[in-house]
């Protein structure tokens, strides 16, 4: 049974302007999230997506439709029955949010008193934690003395002080570099296989997806206009706003001003085989190519692999005989992906 | 100079009640500032405790009182001080007017400082399963602690200031002093001697303000 449910779910304001027409931020989305997953939800800003994630724990309670978080209909529960639901999800933000006025330890105890844990519980608790985001050393700093990294360490703390089983990321690595994005991810990651955490990440960058996600629902205007195994959606994006996104991390088939650029560049004729996981693989059709006494050169894209599943987009210039080509792209074309790009030049 | 020594006793007895009228109306103003600033906080349109209703009552009543001139106010509040500290006039009225004066400036400032508290980390709060008075007394307040004091250190040279004029009413004090035996007996050194002791207790009350303003802030 899935963790959290979401069924035909809106969520609409109140016009900004008197008289306007209200704004719709989440708009008839349904979708499923099971428990272990790392499921992401990407999108522009203003798709939707932060309110999305607030419905969840209810911080926004939805206008219409069902979210049921681990077999609870949460959309009939009164607030003070909400803070207990909201108690058994965690929560990272952007910005960390964090107290500033608290020392880390007193920041990660916090959702400790509030659950009512006891003094020496808490302690334990704590430390446990800290060394377990690796800043065990840092208990008594604020968070101003933190590095960004270090901030969002101590909100992974906070977040999963009590145990919780769902952790909601909102943005979480947006306002760091990237090279301490991934040591973020990684703990997420950790997070997600040692405790077993469900955890929902809101991104806007395709790059965190592509690292840690197992699935990825795509946002756009309020809605989730495409949603599956994050290697389906990487390796055929369905949707234009898919394909934009998957296009920051995967160089894919050249579009018409990069396929020009190629021409001016390169002879031959221009064709790109799309590769996937269990497709031919990819020394098959060189040695096709070859067998067909064809010269080729790679002149555009890359493989890629997630979690250990490769695809790919590769541009090749072929020359040589026209019909030994078109002989050579009917037979790899009934294993592989063929797109031509562009034909020889008439010169 | 002279004049100055035989006024010694006057002297000192007139910084006592300064210092009693500004501590009184500061226990008094911070008080009620405190319950005003924090009535304002949780019933604002999106605050914690949202009600449109008390929101209104509460900016009215501030609104109402606070531009009244604190000469006039005196007068005015006399009737109340009779009610509540049984005396309209003297020091100890003259301390209840200026804490009833300077807590509708306090809420304010509580209020300013409040809602400056990032509304992300009261966000963060709330996705803990923390209640509104919870989060608002562990979390918003203590957010907000180093300005607030940096607000009543504030306050409290606006309070010197009033008790100035609380000679008006009979509360004496410094500034009476210096009207009565400097001003009006063209005795500059005696009055001097009033305005140096009033800037000393100003200078004093912001060095400690600004460092335990600090020490909350850790900067």
């Amino acid at each position: 049974m899935p963790i959290v449910t979401l069924t035909n779910v809106s969520k609409t304001y109140p016009s900004p302007t008197p008289g306007g027409a209200e704004v719709t931020a989440v708009d008839d989305v349904t979708l499923s999230i099971e428990r272990g997953d790392v499921f992401g939800i990407i999108g522009y800003s203003g798709a939707g997506k932060s309110t999305l994630v607030r419905l969840i724990n209810a911080l926004e309670p939805a206008t219409s439709g069902t979210i049921t978080v681990d077999g609870v209909d949460i959309t009939s529960l009164s607030e003070r029955q909400l803070r207990g639901v909201r108690g058994g999800i965690g929560m990272i933000f952007q910005q960390f949010n964090l107290f500033a006025s608290k020392s880390v330890k007193a920041n990660v105890a916090y959702p400790l008193k509030l659950a009512g844990w006891s003094k020496a519980d808490i302690e334990a608790r704590v430390d446990e934690l800290l060394s377990f985001v690796g800043l065990a050393d840092k208990a008594r700093a604020y968070p101003d003395q933190l590095s960004g990294g270090q901030k969002q360490r101590v909100g992974i703390a906070r977040a999963l002080a009590t145990g919780p089983a769902i952790l909601l990321a909102d943005e979480a690595t947006s306002a760091l570099d990237p090279q301490t994005t991934h040591e973020v991810l990684d703990l997420l990651g950790r997070v997600n296989r040692e405790q077993g955490v469900t955890i929902v990440v809101i991104t806007h960058e395709m790059d965190v997806i592509q690292t840690i996600a197992t699935r990825v629902a795509v946002m756009e205007k309020g809605r989730v206009i495409e949603q599956g195994d994050v290697f389906d959606v990487f390796s055929a994006p369905q949707n234009p706003a898919s394909q934009r996104f998957v296009g920051t991390v995967v160089k894919g088939v050249p579009s018409p001003s990069e396929a020009a650029a190629l021409r001016e560049r390169h002879r031959g004729r221009l064709v790109t085989f799309s590769f996937r996981d269990g497709d031919s693989s990819q020394a098959q059709v060189f040695l096709d190519l070859a067998a067909a006494g064809l010269d080729f050169e790679l002149v555009y894209g890359g493989i890629n692999d997630i979690r250990g599943r490769a695809f790919g987009h590769l541009t090749l210039a072929i020359r040589g005989d026209g019909a030994a080509i078109d002989r050579a792209l009917s037979a790899i074309g009934a294993r592989v992906e063929v797109t031509e790009i562009a034909q020889e030049e008439a010169n | 100079m002279e004049r100055f020594l035989e006024l010694w006793p006057e002297f000192w007895k007139a910084a006592l009640e300064t210092l009693y009228m500004t501590s009184f109306a500061l226990v008094l103003a911070g008080v009620l500032g405190l319950v005003i600033g924090v009535l304002l906080y949780v019933t604002r349109p999106g605050g914690l405790l949202q009600n449109a209703v008390v929101s209104a009552l509460v900016n009215l009543l501030v609104n109402f009182f606070r531009p009244i001139p604190f000469v006039i106010f005196m007068a005015v509040a006399q009737p109340l001080a009779r009610v509540v500290v049984g005396v309209g006039i003297g020091t100890t009225a003259g301390a209840f007017i200026i804490g009833l004066a300077a807590s509708f400036a306090i809420g304010r400032i509580v209020e300013q400082h409040l809602v400056s508290v990032s509304p992300g980390v009261i966000e963060a709060a709330r996705s803990m399963g923390a209640g509104p008075l919870r989060i608002l007394f562990t979390v918003a307040i203590p957010e907000a602690l180093g300005p607030l004091i940096l607000g009543y250190t504030f306050i409290v040279v606006a309070l010197i200031d009033m008790t100035a004029m609380a000679g008006l009413i009979g509360g004496g004090g410094l500034g009476a002093f210096a009207q009565i035996y400097g001003f009006r007996q063209f005795e500059p050194v005696v009055m001097w001697a009033a305005i140096v002791l009033i800037v000393v207790f100003v200078h004093l009350v912001q060095v400690l303000g600004t460092r335990l303003a600090r020490k909350v802030m850790r900067r």
